[in-house]
């Protein structure tokens, strides 16, 4: 599949930023976070900052963006009409939660429960985000159960990561996070080795021979394609990335999205003051770099069965 | 709506192509082109089309494949297109409501007036039945004519698709394969017809044909085995005084 920017873009911003807006709406009515509200400030702006950078750019690559307001009326079949409705109703409860914390310093009683719902929309639009990828039949490198997971662990992940550097920025490092993200880091890495190992053992169970019908006379060879240049079919769904490139952008991935962040975080829960503070402020922006990386590969190495009437074997 | 027709009429309006008949000559392509580009889903793009890179939307593509080896190789042409799928996940992940499943014939279209340009519905096909037109901004996919089977203004016998039509050799059928009684129902059940990866769960409603047996020997023609010399008795009348005066 071809690697869209607007959607790597989107998917890793939403997911970073709903992450860390889902820990703020459960860790800040249990007083789990600083009260002040220059951190409340600085936390919930940045997490629905990205959110919103990231839906702004997911419009990028719309046709018609002028009609996507359209997009949210389909909820009742479409992955992709829940997504937008749940990114929207998510607002609700997190606007009323980051006022009460904001501006006064409150997240008990009904502005804490805002905080609970704005967790539960950020969860249950990063799940939708992901079901539109797991619900297409054609990818079979998309329609599989490691999918979902591995979109909520990189979300939370990445999200405990911003959520750690802030923490430090702020004066008030936390051990109990700092261990929880180093325990995301390991869960997300081991769902995404479980994805690439999923994708290398197994094969789409539709093959040139199922595509055409023809399999029961004989090995299916592409002779002649309908066209001699490239149409939208194959600039959109023919993507192609060398193995051995694959392998090099995986190793990257799994450097800057999970090892050095691992690291770095270790840094920060062992060491004190200013080292701390240098090794959260590299460790969330190589993440997300790392997940960038990791998004990008999730399309690449998509294969669709289109590309099995255009000389394709398998997909 | 995308959601599909809770009450579907029985019928189910769908072509049958014959893969035994096919010599892939892309008519139906290009008349399918030449008739849509007017038509309800018109126009359809094309960018540089007389560059180094031509790029167009086309609702039918004519692959061709070889299949087996040896003396049981085969060519066989493989036209491509929309196959209005009883279960059509490219009309329900479709957010807008642009893409639809019509109840009263099955026909599978996109509104363009709604239509955001996803391009979702073109991943959830298996098929790549649908193309979109970078142009307009909106995609696109076959209508099965839907402006020329009931179009009234012309004689009945012209009210199937263009592709349908336009065939030289009558290896595409059209009609409702809903109706287990029906002239392409029954050559389905006669040939053996098929889907295209069943394995999908899409339950296509266009059905291929499969490429008849091959005879494994030559069958007899009624001619000789072997060519006799010909008759040489010599010539009469003039021409044997002619062929006499020439050999002499």
């Amino acid at each position: 599949m071809h690697p869209a920017l607007s959607v790597i873009l989107f998917t890793t911003l939403s997911g970073a930023g709903y992450g860390l807006l889902a820990l703020l709406g459960v860790m800040a009515p249990l007083d789990l976070l600083p009260p002040e509200r220059g951190f409340a400030f600085a936390a919930l702006g940045l997490a629905l900052g990205a959110v919103t950078i990231g839906l702004l750019s997911s419009t990028l690559h719309l046709g018609r963006p002028e009609r996507a307001i359209r997009a949210f009326s389909q909820w009742r079949s479409s992955w992709l009409s829940r997504e937008g409705v749940a990114s929207v109703a998510t607002y609700l409860p997190a606007g009323v939660f980051g006022i009460g914390w904001v501006f006064y310093g409150r997240t008990d009683g009904v502005l804490g429960l805002c905080g609970v719902f704005a967790a539960a929309g950020a969860v249950i639009t990063v799940f939708c985000t992901a079901m539109i990828y797991r619900s297409l039949k054609p990818i079979q490198r998309w329609h599989n159960r490691w999918v979902v997971p591995n979109y909520l662990a990189l979300s939370l992940a990445t999200g405990l990561l911003w959520l750690v550097l802030l923490l430090h920025a702020f004066g008030r490092p936390n051990r109990v996070v700092a261990a929880l993200t180093l325990l995301s880091l390991v869960l997300a890495a081991a769902l995404k080795l479980s994805y690439w190992r999923f994708i290398d053992g197994s094969a789409s169970a539709s093959t040139a021979g199922t595509a055409t019908g023809l399999g029961g006379l004989g090995e299916v060879r592409l002779f002649e394609a309908p066209h001699t240049s490239e149409n939208y079919l194959q600039k959109e769904m023919g993507f192609v990335i060398a193995r051995k490139h694959a392998a090099k952008l995986r190793r990257i991935a799994m450097l800057a999205a999970f090892a050095l962040p691992f690291l770095l975080t270790l840094v920060a829960f062992l060491a004190p003051g200013v080292p701390a503070l240098v090794a959260a402020a590299v460790a969330a922006p190589l993440a997300t770099v790392g997940v960038v990386v990791e998004r990008w590969l999730f399309f690449a190495e998509a294969k669709h069965t289109v590309t099995l009437y255009y000389g394709a074997t398998h997909a | 709506m995308t959601s599909l027709p809770t009450s579907p009429s029985g019928k189910r309006l769908g072509l049958v192509i014959d893969l035994d008949i096919c010599v892939g000559c892309h008519a139906c392509a290009v008349n399918c082109k030449e008739w849509n580009s007017g038509g309800i889903a018109g126009p359809l793009t094309d960018l540089d089309p007389y560059g180094g890179e031509p790029d167009g939307v086309w609702f039918n593509r004519v692959h061709s494949f070889e299949v087996g080896a040896g003396g049981d190789g085969r060519m066989v042409h493989f036209p491509r297109s929309c196959l209005h799928c009883a279960e059509p996940d490219c009309v329900t992940v479709c957010p807008t409501g642009a893409s639809y499943k019509r109840a009263d014939d099955g026909i599978v279209l996109v509104n363009e007036d709604l239509c955001i340009g996803c391009k979702l519905c073109s991943w959830a096909c298996p098929y790549g039945a649908r193309e979109f037109d970078s142009d307009v901004g909106v995609m696109k996919k076959c209508t099965l004519c839907a402006d020329r089977i009931y179009n009234e203004t012309f004689d009945e016998r012209d009210r199937v698709p263009a592709c349908v039509a336009t065939c030289p050799v009558s290896a595409r059928h059209f009609g409702d394969l809903g109706d287990p009684e029906s002239d392409v129902s029954r050559l389905v059940a006669e040939r053996g017809g098929y889907d295209l990866m069943p394995e999908m769960g899409y339950a296509p409603t266009n059905k291929y044909l499969p490429p008849r047996p091959r005879r494994a020997a030559a069958g007899c023609t009624g001619a000789a085995a072997e060519l006799t010399a010909p008759d040489h008795a010599p010539a009469k009348g003039l021409l044997g005084w002619i062929d006499r005066f020439l050999s002499g």
